[in-house]
């Protein structure tokens, strides 16, 4: 990673944030003429919870994501792919539906017990160091899980709006959130970043194998019990606020790992400013997109992530089918890619 | 982390400047002895070198004390040659790394990513990481595994000029003939016991290789199963 790159990162997340809080500017600029006092608290109490809890959320998804992928040595784990935020969503849910908790530091209680919980399963049924497709098929298991348990929940609830409600929360939207959810979910976030950035180098030394790392004096089961508790508090409390957001948590770790040289504690923070950008920019085009009505920003991130996502398999593919020809063309073609990628791929796909 | 063999207590000294195998039969407790001393796992007992517990070494003083290889090859992330011999030690100057890396043929493979090489090649970038902090004590778990026979040749003669130059070293083979040649000491560890610890010769005579191996050594020096 070169410092040039370091630099930008912070420059262009300053723009995206400010964009973010100004832009659609023509109403906001009217109103201001006629009457500042409703412009700033327009600004204030709308567009700034929107602009940081896309910020915010964001890093935390790119953080946990790399921190997660570390944990697993494998760039398929991601807390949406292996049902951490459907475990968060659940809690939240059950929080707030059946156990009547109101008020948003109860549901960021609810999401981050649901998110520990489903990633403490997918530890116990995958194993620490699993391979791609046990990680896989326990993560489907345990999304399944979460998103049936959800909706039973939801049918359960005494509120008849329940299923209608949650919708529109679930699918992931900054619309509309008042600053004390925003000062929940920050609290989590800014608590998750902070964890993390603590194991980064052990995250880095675990890229030696469990073995090494304990040799030289590292404790992988404490590194991986703050990682989970880390991404349990930051993405329960996300969740909890802005439902569950797909895709930033997996593509931005894996983009970020190319400008580290591989590295995967490294990665933590380019991954975090990363998945912000993206969310930022995911959350701009949400907003100005002329449809006459707002998406939910969770369906713009996966639009965009699953074909980067497609990309990275299909490129990984093309390479494998050189390898099975040609041993030095699969070298030189995993130096260029992701190599764990193309190998989680091979075991993936069932006619590789 | 899969379940170990059980260790029966046991007193084992290193010296420094020394090469010392450790043989026994597949689940005999190899692993789990150098598992143990190398403090993987959370082991009982205690280990020091120099007279310090291993276990009260920071970081930085515990890398230059204590070189692990692994028996496992398997590496997660495509970091490349050069990068992953450096993790431990980023304070190495360039010319150690370069002089590391040529010692062991890496230089063509430096910037290659570690995934890529092959089982052999691995072998060499692990012990590579191992040696750049010049650690005061080696463990190798069964690093002749993979090797094609020239590698395992360079592979000795590295191993008694690293113990010349003062290292202690323990090694695990299951080459009883390639065990013989590298070490005048030689221990034997069986279902977790270490049976015996003593010079190849001597382990040959007092018949304590075919108790625990179930092979002998015929009058034309070859290996035959005991019945």
């Amino acid at each position: 990673m070169t410092r040039g790159k370091l630099l930008w990162a912070p420059a262009l997340l300053a723009v995206l944030f400010v964009l973010s809080l100004l832009l659609p500017a023509g109403d906001l600029l009217g109103l201001a003429r006629t009457d500042r006092t409703l412009a700033g608290a327009i600004l204030l109490e709308l567009r700034l919870p929107r602009a940081a809890l896309a910020l915010l959320y964001g890093a935390t998804l790119g953080a946990s994501g790399a921190a997660v992928q570390a944990l697993f040595g494998n760039p398929l784990a991601s807390p949406d792919i292996t049902g951490t935020s459907g475990g968060a969503a659940l809690g939240a849910v059950v929080a707030a539906y059946l156990l009547g908790i109101t008020g948003p530091f109860g549901f960021a209680a609810g999401g981050i017990v649901g998110a520990g919980v489903a990633l403490a399963l997918l530890l116990t049924l995958a194993g620490p160091r699993a391979e791609a497709a046990t990680l896989l098929l326990a993560g489907v298991a345990i999304s399944a899980l979460t998103g049936a348990a959800t909706a039973l929940a939801l049918a359960l609830a005494p509120s008849p709006f329940a299923f209608y409600d949650a919708f529109e929360w679930l699918m992931g939207s900054f619309v509309d959130r008042s600053l004390p959810q925003l000062a929940v979910a920050a609290t989590g976030a800014v608590l998750a970043l902070a964890l993390l950035a603590t194991q980064a180098g052990r995250l880095d030394r675990l890229a030696l194998g469990e073995e090494v790392a304990q040799s030289i004096g590292d404790d992988p089961a404490r590194t991986r019990l703050v990682v989970i508790a880390a991404t349990a508090i930051g993405v329960g409390a996300c969740v909890s606020i802005c439902g569950a957001i797909g895709f930033i948590g997996l593509v931005a770790p894996v983009i970020a790992r190319t400008w580290t040289g591989h590295h995967p504690g490294q990665a933590l923070w380019p991954a975090a400013a990363l998945g912000a950008a993206l969310l930022l920019g995911a959350d701009l085009l949400v907003r100005l997109a002329p449809l006459g009505r707002t998406l939910p920003v969770g369906v713009v991130t996966a639009l965009v992530g699953a074909p980067i996502f497609i990309r990275l398999v299909t490129g990984s593919r093309a390479q494998l089918a050189a390898c099975a020809t040609w041993r030095r063309a699969c070298r030189r073609a995993a130096w260029r890619s992701d190599g764990a990628l193309s190998r989680s791929i091979l075991i993936w796909t069932p006619e590789a | 982390m899969a379940l170990r063999r059980r260790l029966e207590p046991l007193d084992l000294d290193l010296d420094a400047g020394s090469l010392t195998v450790l043989v026994g039969p597949n689940g005999g407790g190899k692993t789990s002895l150098l598992h143990a001393l190398a403090r993987i796992g959370r082991p009982a007992g205690e280990v020091s070198i120099g007279g310090r517990l291993l276990d009260h070494m920071p970081a930085t003083m515990r890398q230059k004390m204590l070189g692990y290889v692994p028996a496992a090859r398997e590496l997660a992330w495509p970091l490349s040659v050069r990068d992953f011999v450096k993790l431990t030690a980023p304070a190495a100057t360039p010319e150690a790394v370069a002089d590391i890396l040529e010692g062991l043929a890496l230089t063509d493979l430096a910037a290659r990513p570690v995934d890529a090489l092959s089982t052999g090649e691995r072998t060499r970038v692990l012990l590579a990481r191992a040696l750049l902090p010049r650690p005061a004590v080696l463990l190798l778990d069964e690093p002749f595994a993979n090797l094609d026979p020239l590698w395992q040749l360079r592979l000795e003669t590295r191993l008694r000029a690293e113990a010349r130059h003062g290292t202690a070293i323990l090694v695990s083979a299951h080459d009883l003939d390639l065990a013989a040649r590298l070490s005048s000491r030689m221990l034997v560890i069986d279902r977790g016991n270490l049976v015996a610890d003593a010079a190849p010769e001597t382990l040959a005579a007092d018949g304590i290789i075919a108790k625990v191996f179930g092979v002998d050594r015929a009058a034309d020096g070859a290996w035959y199963a005991v019945t």
